[in-house]
């Protein structure tokens, strides 16, 4: 996306190549469209940050990338793959080599960490030994290895989203969605969740797309980097910022802003000045 | 307004039952096809029919206890006292015993199901399970649908057996009577059509429990309360259903054994 469309108005994107590509897409539940005539795309290596306030749909957007919710009209590609009518078994290859992060961690409640990091490795009946492996693998990387046997009773908030993130990541996947990572969490923790998504960016190079209303997250990916010697993220130097992050803005359903950091911060439009300020 | 209301209600009652139905024909194509999750069918098959023996095992030893006492009342008037294991036995057989069990099964293990499931899709662990690329159907449904289907018949066997030691334990110390003679009556009178009945019924509570629980658990919204009210909704529906398909599988089974009647 970077590079192709740095203005405020939203065009028809072009899907060669996309990792994901949105082409008109609209949907309803009970009432007015929740979401309308959306069209975007996410390239290989972008991180695509979709603001805005809470209720306009961005999380709708993120669940229908893998069609956990099926659009009204348009069409969704996924790693090429055109998803809209794709009945939901042939949806589930598609999906295992996607990472998703839900609000609240979504953990199963009654499984270890151990068991919920390494589920999709359990169904696929992965070697027990193996599994442990990739499991404390993930968990170091989240910086969570002590919580090996605990069930997500005993975690905090922020810790179940550390989780969550290490059960996306356990088998590489080629996409990574995140759903208000940060939301409801306090400003240190929040920090901690947004470094070990900068940490994976650039440690892998995972495309994705993460959803938030929280502005200054958005800012602190697109201007700090993982620094692998010192093991934590550290600021760009000044003015400079990620030329992978891109932005997308939803206001009353609609999309207002598609485009680079750099394009946001000088838009115009009174929404994204207000959302801004 | 009042027909608006009519009309919006009867709408939502005919897509609640297209959609039940819909759930309950994939549910039961699920037992056929791969993937069957054994290890999960085997926990489930722990919860619901081990974890229900005890309320099945009491409410079998009551029932018969009381069938006893009150037909021995009533057939004392024609003298007939004699008959009461015929009685007991035959109707705990025939029809409480499989009703009974799939109503106290329904009321524990459809509630937990519909709760369960609900709480899951309210945290989003369901919308996890489907991005994990695993299918909640089969994984959570399936199992807990086969599991009950097959508990519920063995549940029955044992209530059903309850039951006529209850009525024996009344018949020989309240009513004083012969115990040796209600065991051969209770015996002798039975019929292979009076089991056949007696079996297929669980058969299809246990299909009907379990597919109401689940189904109102995965269409579970509004948080909380949601689960409440789809917990309540399912072991309502689920104990009418069960009553209501009896009288249906009772009135076939009289037309194709009709020797009882």
């Amino acid at each position: 996306m970077s590079g192709l469309w740095n203005s405020d108005s939203p065009q028809t994107p072009a899907c060669d190549g996309a990792v994901v590509a949105f082409n008109g897409v609209s949907i309803r539940f009970d009432g007015p469209p929740v979401l309308d005539d959306i069209s975007f795309t996410i390239r290989p290596g972008e991180t695509c940050v979709l603001l805005g306030p809470a209720g306009v749909g961005k999380s709708v957007l993120l669940k229908m990338v893998t069609g956990l919710l099926r659009p009204d009209r348009g069409s969704i590609q996924l790693f090429g793959e055109e998803i809209t009518h794709l009945p939901e078994e042939a949806l589930f290859p598609l999906r295992a080599r996607t990472g998703m992060v839900f609000q609240e961690g979504a953990l199963f409640d009654s499984l270890t960490v151990r068991d919920n990091v390494a589920y999709q490795l359990i169904q696929e009946r992965v070697d027990d030994e193996e599994i442990d492996r990739r499991v404390r693998e993930a968990l170091r990387f989240v910086e969570l290895e002590q919580t090996f046997d605990m069930l997500p009773s005993s975690l905090s908030g922020g810790m179940r989203r550390r989780v969550a993130i290490a059960r996306a990541l356990i088998r590489q996947p080629e996409l990574l969605l995140y759903d208000s990572p940060t939301g409801g969490l306090d400003p240190v923790t929040s920090t901690t969740i947004i470094e070990l998504i900068v940490k994976e960016r650039d440690v892998y190079q995972t495309p994705s797309l993460l959803v938030t209303h929280r502005l200054q997250d958005a800012f602190t990916l697109c201007s700090h980097r993982f620094d692998p010697e010192q093991g934590r993220m550290i600021p760009l130097p000044k003015g400079e910022t990620d030329p992978h992050a891109t932005f997308l803005m939803i206001e009353e359903g609609r999309l207002i802003f598609n485009g680079s950091l750099r394009n946001l911060v000088r838009s115009e439009n009174g929404f994204v000045r207000e959302f801004l300020e | 307004m009042a027909m608006e209301t009519i009309d919006r209600t009867a709408k939502n009652i005919l897509l609640t039952v297209q959609e039940y139905f819909w759930f309950a024909l994939n549910a039961f194509l699920n037992l056929f096809r791969p993937p069957i999750y054994w290890q999960d069918f085997l926990l489930q098959a722990d919860i619901i029919g081990v974890g229900s023996l005890s309320i099945v095992i009491l409410s079998g030893i009551a029932t018969g206890g009381v069938l006893a006492l009150q037909s021995a009342a009533t057939l004392a008037h024609f003298g007939a006292t004699a008959v009461t294991g015929q009685f007991v036995s035959m109707t705990m057989i025939r029809e409480l015993g499989p009703v009974l069990t799939g109503i106290m099964v329904s009321g524990r293990n459809a509630s937990s199901m519909a709760s369960e499931l609900g709480s899951m899709v309210v945290t989003e662990q369901i919308d996890a399970m489907r991005a994990l690329g695993v299918d909640p159907m089969r994984k959570l449904a399936t199992p807990r649908i086969f599991a009950s289907i097959a508990m519920l018949l063995f549940l029955t066997i044992v209530a059903d057996a309850c039951g006529i030691v209850g009525g024996l334990g009344v018949t020989v110390f309240i009513n004083h009577h012969d115990g040796p003679q209600y065991l051969a009556q209770a015996w002798e009178h039975l019929m292979y059509s009076d089991i056949v009945q007696g079996l297929i019924k669980p058969l299809f509570f246990g299909y009907i429990l379990s597919s109401i629980g689940c189904f109102y658990g995965m269409r579970t919204s509004g948080g909380t309360q949601g689960v409440g009210r789809s917990t309540i909704s399912a072991v309502v529906n689920a104990s009418v259903l069960i009553i209501f398909v009896d009288f249906l599988i009772t009135k076939v089974m009289l037309t194709l054994f009709p020797g009882r009647m």
